[in-house]
C-alpha cells in the first residue's frame, strides 16, 4: 500500500496564472463553459468562478486594499477536492460509487453514480457537481489515472512557481511548516496551514497555507462530517418520538374520556 | 513577470523562497508580479528614466557608496567614469533638454521618404577628448583587412582617475542627474518619496562586493519613444553599482515571443545582419566591403575582428561565388535606404508604394494605429498570410471594423490574400533563443496535420522557387538571388516532402571549413577573413562543434548544491558564456570580488583565467598586462578591462557613439501626455519618430479632450493579438472579453460601475470595452495635479472563440529614433461609460 498522497498548497507563492486550470482541463478532457464563451465576472480575475462537475481546479482571487493602498494584497489561491480523511461525500453516497484508493485520495467511479446528488450536498467545500456530459457527480481525481502510472497530478506538474506540491502528506506537512515558520520569521504572522492536521474531518489530502481567516478564501472554518450530527438529531428524533407518544396516549385518553361521558 | 512570463518567474520566487531575495516591483499597475513583491512602487506610465535618475542621483551621493571602497574601484577600471569628453559637449542641463548637436532632420531619401524623423543631432560634440586626431582610414580596394583595421586606430582618450575633472564622464553624469531628487520622482512619477527611498536604499545594500542585484524588464520599458534610453539608463546604474559581468547581477530582457532573441541574433529586422553587425546601408559610406568595414570595425576591441565575420558571413551567403576578386559577392548584398521598420513600412503601404506583403506569424490588422495598418493592407496588391488560423489579418478585407460599419466595401478593395495553414510548434524542429542568449533545441513530436507547413518549409520552398525564377535574370540586381547559397535538401526522405533539413541550416549558422562542411568550426576564433571559412553568425559559431553534436539539444543540469552555471544544458552565445563580460566578477587583480559572489577569475599557477562559467576574456592575458599602445584588437586593451566588445574596454556610463538621441537618458514624457515636462523646457525627445498625418493625430499637452494616461498589456491568459489563445476556448473562458482596468475614483468621477460598457477615444478611435473597476490602479498626483490612469489588454480582435474590440484602434504611430519601437505603453485617452 502506498503511503497518503496528496496536495500542498502555498498561497504565497501563488501567481494566479492558471495554469492548473488548463492543465487539469485538458488531461481530463473537461469542456470549458459554453464553448469558451462568456462575460468577464468583475470579480477580479476570477472568471471560473466555482469548482463543478466540470472545473475541477479554480483560482480565486481576492483583493485587499484600503482607500489609500497603504494596505495592498492581492491574495490567489487554486482550490480544489479537499480529499477528507473522512470525506463527507464518501460517508452519503447510497450507491458506493465514491471509493477512497490506495493513495488514501476520495474518487467517484462514474459508472457506479446514479447522480443521487447527495454527495453534492454532503461536502462542506462545494467541491462536486454534476457533469452533464456524463449527468454523474464529477470532481478532482487528484489525477488517480495518472498516479498509479507513477506520474504526478497535472496541475502540480503545470505549476510555475510550485505552489501546488504533490507528494507523500507526511513530507508535505513537514515543508508547510517549514515554510510557516519562516514566514513567521518574516514577519507575516498571519501565516497557518489549513487542513495539515487531523483537527478538519480528520486531516485534508489537499491542505493550504493561508496568510489570512480561511473564511477570507472562501473555506468553512470547522466543516463537520454529516454523521456528526447523527448525536445531536438523535435527540430531537428521541424528544420527538416522546412527545409523539404523549400526544398519542393523551388523544387517546380523551377519546375514552369523552366515550365515558357519552 | 509573473504575468507574462509565469514559468520563469518561478526563479526570482525560488530565490525568494530559498534563498531570502527580496523582490521589487515597479509598474504602473498592481499586477500578479506586484503581488508576489516584497515592495511595490507605483509609476505612471512613461516616467521611468524619472525613477531610474532618482536612483543614480541617489547613489551617487549616498554615504555608502562614496566611503565602500569597492564602487570606485569598479567604476574607475571597469566604466569609462574617468574618461573626459569633448570641450564642445552641452548637457541636457545646460540646453533645457537638449544636447549639443541638435540640426533639423534632412536624411530623408526622395524614394523613401518615411523615416520619420522630428530631428537629428550630429553626434560630434559627444566623442571623448583625444590627444590629436589619428590617421585617415585605408579603405581602398587593396588595403589588407589587418591594415584596414590598424588604420582606424584612434590617439587614447584623455583620463582623470581621481574623477574630479568638471568634464570626466563622472563628473558629466552626475551634474546631469543632480535633479532627479526623491522629491522631483515623486513629482514626476507619482511615485511616493518613502517608497522610492525604501528601493533606493534597497539596491543599494544589496550591491557590492558580497552582493548583487538584478534588473529585470520587458517591453514596458522599451514600447516608448525613449525606450533604449530607458534601459541604458538601468545598465548606468548597474555600472554605478558594480552589477555587471557578476552572477547575480545585470539587466535582463524579458522577450515577449519564444525566440525574440534569437530573431535579433539571426535577425527578422530590417536594419542589421547576423550577429550584431550592421545592415549594409545606401545612407552610409558602404560602397564597398572595405569601406563598410571602415565605416563599421574597430581598431580595438573585439571588433577588430570583423573582417573575418563579414567575410564568412558573405561566404555562407554566395557560397563559391564570392572570392576575394568580388569582394566575397558584398555587391550582391541588398542595402538599405531607409527606416524600412514596421511603423514607415504600413505607412509607405498606406500611400500605395509597397505591393506586396508577406506576413507569418504576425497579425498588423489588430496592429498599431490599427485603422491606419488596414488602410495599408487595402493598398497591397497581395497579400501572404502565413498562421495557424484565419487571423484578422487574412480576415480584414470582409470583417474589420470600417467594412462593418459600411465605411469600406470589399469590393473596392484590390488586395489579393493568400492563406498558408501554418504547423504548430511542436510540429517542427529548431531551437529558440532565450533572454540568456541560450538556445535550446525543440524536437518534432508530430507532423502537422493537412495542408499545415512549417515556417522552413515556407521560407525554403519560397526561396527555392525565387531562384528558379531568376536563373536567367541578366541585371545586375539579379545577381544576389541567383548566387544565394540555398541547399538544405535532407540525405533522407522525410514525412513531410519539401522540409529542409534544419540540422543543414544550423551548421551553415555555426560555421565550417570552406569546401569542407564536414568540418564544423568550434568557435570563432577560428575564423578567417580569406574565404576559408563559412559562418553566417560568428556569435552562435560552436554551437554545432561537429556532426551530431548539437550543444543546443544539451539538457544536463549541474548536480544539486553545485554552483549552477549549468554549461551542459543548451549553449549559449558567445562560447557557451553564462554571464557575458564575466571578467567583471574578478577585482582588477583579477581574485574573485567575494567568496560568496566567485565566478571567474585568473588561477596564477596555471597561468589562466579559470571558474564555474566560460571565461568572456582571451584566456591567458594576465589581470597586469598593460595595453599596446600600438595593438590592435584586445592587444590594444588592458587585462584589467572586461568589456572586449568595446572599443576600450569598459562599460559605458555615458555614450559617445551608438545612440541617436543623446549620451545620456533624459527624462522626456511620452508624445502624449497630461503634463508638461516637470524636469525641462523640453516636452518630448527632440529626434523622435512621428508620421505627421490626419489619421495619425496626436493629442497635445494637457488636451482636456482626452485627459488620462492609458497603458496596454497582455494577459497571463492570453498571447499577443491571439491567434494562439483566442481560438482555445480552455484559454477563452478564462479571459472571454476585453476589458478596461480603473480606479474606483475615476469611476466615481465618470458615473461608472463595475462591468458597465465603456467607451474609450484617443484622436485615432474609439472603442468599447467592459470596465474593471479596481484599487489595483490609482490615481497619481503629477506636479501638482491628479492625473488619472486606466489600463487595457490588447489581445482581441473579430476572429476567434472569444472577439472584442482592438485596443490598437487606440495607439499612434510614434517611435523611438534608434531602433524605430512604437509607444504602446503611454498615451492618453478619454473614458465615458456607455458603449453598450
Amino acid at each position: 500500500m502506498p503511503e497518503p498522497m496528496g496536495f500542498y498548497t502555498d498561497t504565497t507563492v501563488c501567481i494566479g496564472c492558471k495554469a492548473c486550470e488548463v492543465a487539469c482541463k485538458e488531461w481530463n478532457q473537461l469542456p470549458a463553459a459554453n464553448g469558451g464563451r462568456g462575460e468577464i465576472s468583475g470579480d477580479s480575475y476570477d472568471n471560473t468562478r466555482r469548482l463543478s462537475g466540470t472545473n475541477w481546479r479554480h483560482v480565486k482571487f481576492i483583493e485587499q486594499f484600503n482607500e489609500d493602498r497603504t494596505e495592498a494584497r492581492w491574495l490567489m489561491l487554486s482550490d480544489v477536492c479537499k480529499h477528507c480523511v473522512q470525506a463527507p461525500c464518501l460517508e452519503v453516497c447510497p450507491t458506493g460509487a465514491i471509493i477512497r484508493t490506495e493513495f488514501d485520495t476520495v474518487v467517484i467511479m462514474s459508472n457506479t453514480c446514479n447522480g443521487c446528488r447527495l454527495c453534492i450536498a454532503a461536502c462542506p467545500f462545494g467541491v462536486i457537481d454534476i457533469n452533464p456530459a456524463s449527468d454523474t457527480a464529477q470532481k478532482c481525481t487528484l489525477c488517480y489515472d495518472r498516479l498509479k502510472a507513477g506520474m504526478e497530478p497535472a496541475c502540480s506538474q503545470a505549476c510555475p512557481t510550485d505552489s501546488i506540491r504533490f507528494g507523500p502528506i507526511g513530507e508535505l506537512r513537514k515543508l508547510a511548516e517549514t515554510r510557516v515558520r519562516q514566514l513567521h520569521l518574516l514577519g507575516e504572522p498571519r501565516a497557518r496551514l489549513y487542513g495539515a492536521d487531523d483537527a478538519i474531518l480528520g486531516g485534508l489530502n489537499s491542505f493550504y497555507l493561508l496568510v489570512d481567516e480561511p473564511e477570507i478564501y472562501g473555506l468553512p472554518r470547522r466543516p463537520r462530517l454529516p454523521t456528526r450530527n447523527l448525536f445531536t438529531s438523535s435527540l430531537f428524533s428521541t424528544a420527538g418520538a416522546i412527545l409523539i407518544a404523549l400526544f398519542g396516549v393523551l388523544s387517546l385518553r380523551k377519546r375514552r374520556m369523552d366515550r365515558i361521558s357519552v | 513577470m509573473a504575468e507574462c512570463h509565469p514559468v520563469a518567474f518561478r526563479w526570482p520566487l525560488k530565490a525568494k523562497v530559498e534563498h531570502g531575495a527580496k523582490l521589487i516591483h515597479v509598474d504602473p499597475r498592481f499586477t500578479r508580479t506586484s503581488a508576489m513583491a516584497d515592495v511595490y512602487a507605483p509609476v505612471r506610465a512613461g516616467a521611468d528614466i524619472a525613477f531610474l535618475g532618482g536612483l543614480i542621483h541617489y547613489v551617487i551621493n549616498s554615504r555608502r557608496w562614496n566611503t565602500d571602497p569597492f564602487f570606485k574601484e569598479y567604476v574607475v577600471n571597469y566604466t569609462n567614469a574617468a574618461t573626459i569628453v569633448s570641450d564642445d559637449f552641452r548637457d541636457a542641463e545646460d540646453l533645457d533638454g537638449v544636447f549639443s548637436g541638435l540640426l533639423e532632420y534632412t536624411g530623408n531619401k526622395k524614394d523613401w521618404p518615411f523615416d520619420g524623423f522630428v530631428g537629428e543631432y550630429d553626434a560630434r560634440s559627444w566623442q571623448y577628448a583625444r590627444r590629436g586626431k589619428g590617421r585617415a582610414p585605408r579603405s581602398d580596394p587593396d588595403t589588407p583587412f589587418d591594415e584596414l583595421i590598424r588604420s582606424l586606430k584612434k590617439p587614447p582618450a584623455e583620463r582623470d582617475e581621481t574623477l574630479q575633472h568638471p568634464r570626466c564622464v563622472f563628473q558629466l553624469v552626475k551634474r546631469h542627474f543632480s535633479r532627479y531628487t526623491p522629491d522631483m520622482v515623486e513629482a514626476v512619477t507619482g511615485c511616493p518619496r518613502e517608497t522610492f527611498l525604501h528601493v533606493a536604499e534597497a539596491v543599494l545594500e544589496n550591491s557590492g562586493r558580497d552582493r548583487t542585484t538584478a534588473w529585470v524588464y520587458a517591453v514596458g520599458w522599451t514600447q516608448h519613444t525613449y525606450g533604449p534610453q530607458m534601459i541604458g539608463c538601468c545598465a548606468l546604474l548597474q555600472l554605478l553599482l558594480g552589477n555587471v559581468g557578476r552572477p547575480g547581477g545585470g539587466v535582463m530582457a524579458l522577450r515577449g515571443h519564444a525566440s525574440i532573441q534569437g530573431s535579433t541574433d539571426i535577425p527578422t529586422l530590417y536594419h542589421s545582419i547576423h550577429g550584431y553587425m550592421n545592415a549594409p546601408s545606401a545612407l552610409k559610406r558602404h560602397e564597398s566591403l572595405r569601406d563598410y568595414l571602415a565605416m563599421e570595425a574597430s581598431a580595438t576591441g573585439y571588433w577588430a575582428n570583423m573582417p573575418k565575420f563579414m567575410v564568412s558571413y558573405l561566404k555562407s551567403m554566395y557560397g563559391d561565388t564570392a572570392t576575394p576578386s568580388n569582394d566575397f559577392g558584398y555587391d550582391w548584398h541588398p542595402k538599405i535606404s531607409g527606416d524600412h521598420s514596421h511603423l514607415p513600412m504600413f505607412v509607405a503601404m498606406a500611400e500605395g508604394r509597397v505591393r506586396g506583403m508577406i506576413c507569418i506569424g504576425q497579425n498588423p490588422a489588430t496592429s498599431l494605429n490599427a485603422g491606419l495598418e488596414r488602410k495599408g493592407l487595402r493598398n497591397l496588391e497581395w497579400l501572404v498570410v502565413k498562421d495557424n488560423f484565419l487571423t484578422e489579418t487574412a480576415t480584414f478585407w470582409y470583417r474589420a471594423p470600417e467594412v462593418e460599419r459600411g465605411d469600406v466595401q470589399p469590393e473596392d478593395i484590390p488586395t489579393e490574400v493568400f492563406f498558408f495553414p501554418s504547423a504548430q510548434v511542436a510540429e517542427t524542429a529548431g531551437s529558440f533563443t532565450n533572454t540568456q542568449r541560450m538556445l535550446q533545441w525543440h524536437f518534432k513530436a508530430a507532423d502537422p496535420p493537412g495542408n499545415c507547413r512549417s515556417d522552413p518549409w515556407f521560407t525554403y520552398q519560397l526561396g527555392k522557387r525565387l531562384k528558379q525564377l531568376y536563373a536567367d535574370g541578366a541585371v545586375a540586381r539579379d545577381q544576389g538571388l541567383k548566387n544565394l547559397t540555398w541547399d538544405y535538401d535532407p540525405d533522407e526522405s522525410t514525412s513531410i516532402p519539401g522540409e529542409p533539413d534544419i540540422e543543414k541550416v544550423l551548421r551553415e549558422i555555426n560555421g565550417y571549413r570552406t569546401g569542407h562542411p564536414e568540418q564544423h568550426l568550434t568557435g570563432f576564433g577560428e575564423l578567417k577573413d580569406d574565404g576559408s571559412t563559412t559562418c553566417a553568425s560568428w556569435i552562435y559559431c560552436g554551437v554545432f562543434p561537429a556532426p551530431g553534436r548539437n550543444l543546443a539539444a544539451g539538457k544536463e543540469p549541474d548536480p544539486p548544491g553545485q554552483v549552477g552555471s549549468h554549461l551542459n544544458w543548451g549553449w549559449a552565445w558567445p562560447a557557451n558564456r553564462r554571464v557575458m563580460y564575466n571578467r567583471a566578477s574578478a577585482d582588477p587583480q583579477g581574485r574573485p570580488w567575494s567568496e560568496r559572489k566567485k565566478w571567474v577569475w585568473w588561477d596564477a599557477e596555471q597561468r589562466q583565467w579559470v571558474g564555474y562559467d566560460t571565461p568572456d576574456f582571451a584566456l591567458t592575458k594576465p589581470p597586469t598586462a598593460p595595453a599596446d599602445p600600438n595593438g590592435v584588437g584586445l592587444d590594444a586593451l588592458p587585462g584589467r578591462a572586461p568589456f572586449i566588445m568595446k572599443p576600450d574596454g569598459v562599460g559605458w556610463l555615458f555614450t559617445p557613439s551608438g545612440l541617436i538621441d543623446g549620451p545620456l537618458p533624459t527624462h522626456y514624457e511620452p508624445a502624449e501626455s497630461p503634463v508638461q515636462n516637470p524636469l525641462y523646457g523640453r516636452q518630448t525627445s527632440p529626434v523622435l519618430k512621428y508620421w505627421k498625418r490626419d489619421d495619425n493625430a496626436l493629442a497635445t499637452v494637457g488636451d482636456e479632450r482626452f485627459p488620462y494616461v492609458i497603458t496596454t498589456y497582455r494577459l497571463t491568459e492570453h498571447y499577443l493579438a491571439g491567434a494562439m489563445s483566442r481560438w482555445n476556448p480552455w484559454l477563452t473562458e478564462l479571459m472571454p472579453e476585453l476589458f478596461i482596468e480603473l480606479s474606483p475614483e475615476l469611476a466615481a468621477e465618470k458615473g461608472i460601475e463595475n462591468t458597465d460598457w465603456v467607451r474609450v477615444s484617443t484622436p485615432r478611435g474609439v472603442i468599447r470595452a467592459k470596465a474593471l473597476v479596481t484599487r489595483r490602479l490609482r490615481p497619481f498626483r503629477i506636479a501638482g495635479k491628479v492625473v488619472h490612469q486606466v489600463g487595457m489588454p490588447w489581445h482581441w480582435g473579430w476572429e476567434g472563440v472569444v472577439t472584442g474590440d482592438v485596443v490598437n484602434e487606440l495607439t499612434a504611430l510614434v517611435g523611438d529614433p534608434n531602433v524605430s519601437i512604437h509607444e504602446g505603453k503611454a498615451f492618453v485617452c478619454n473614458v465615458e461609460r456607455g458603449g453598450a
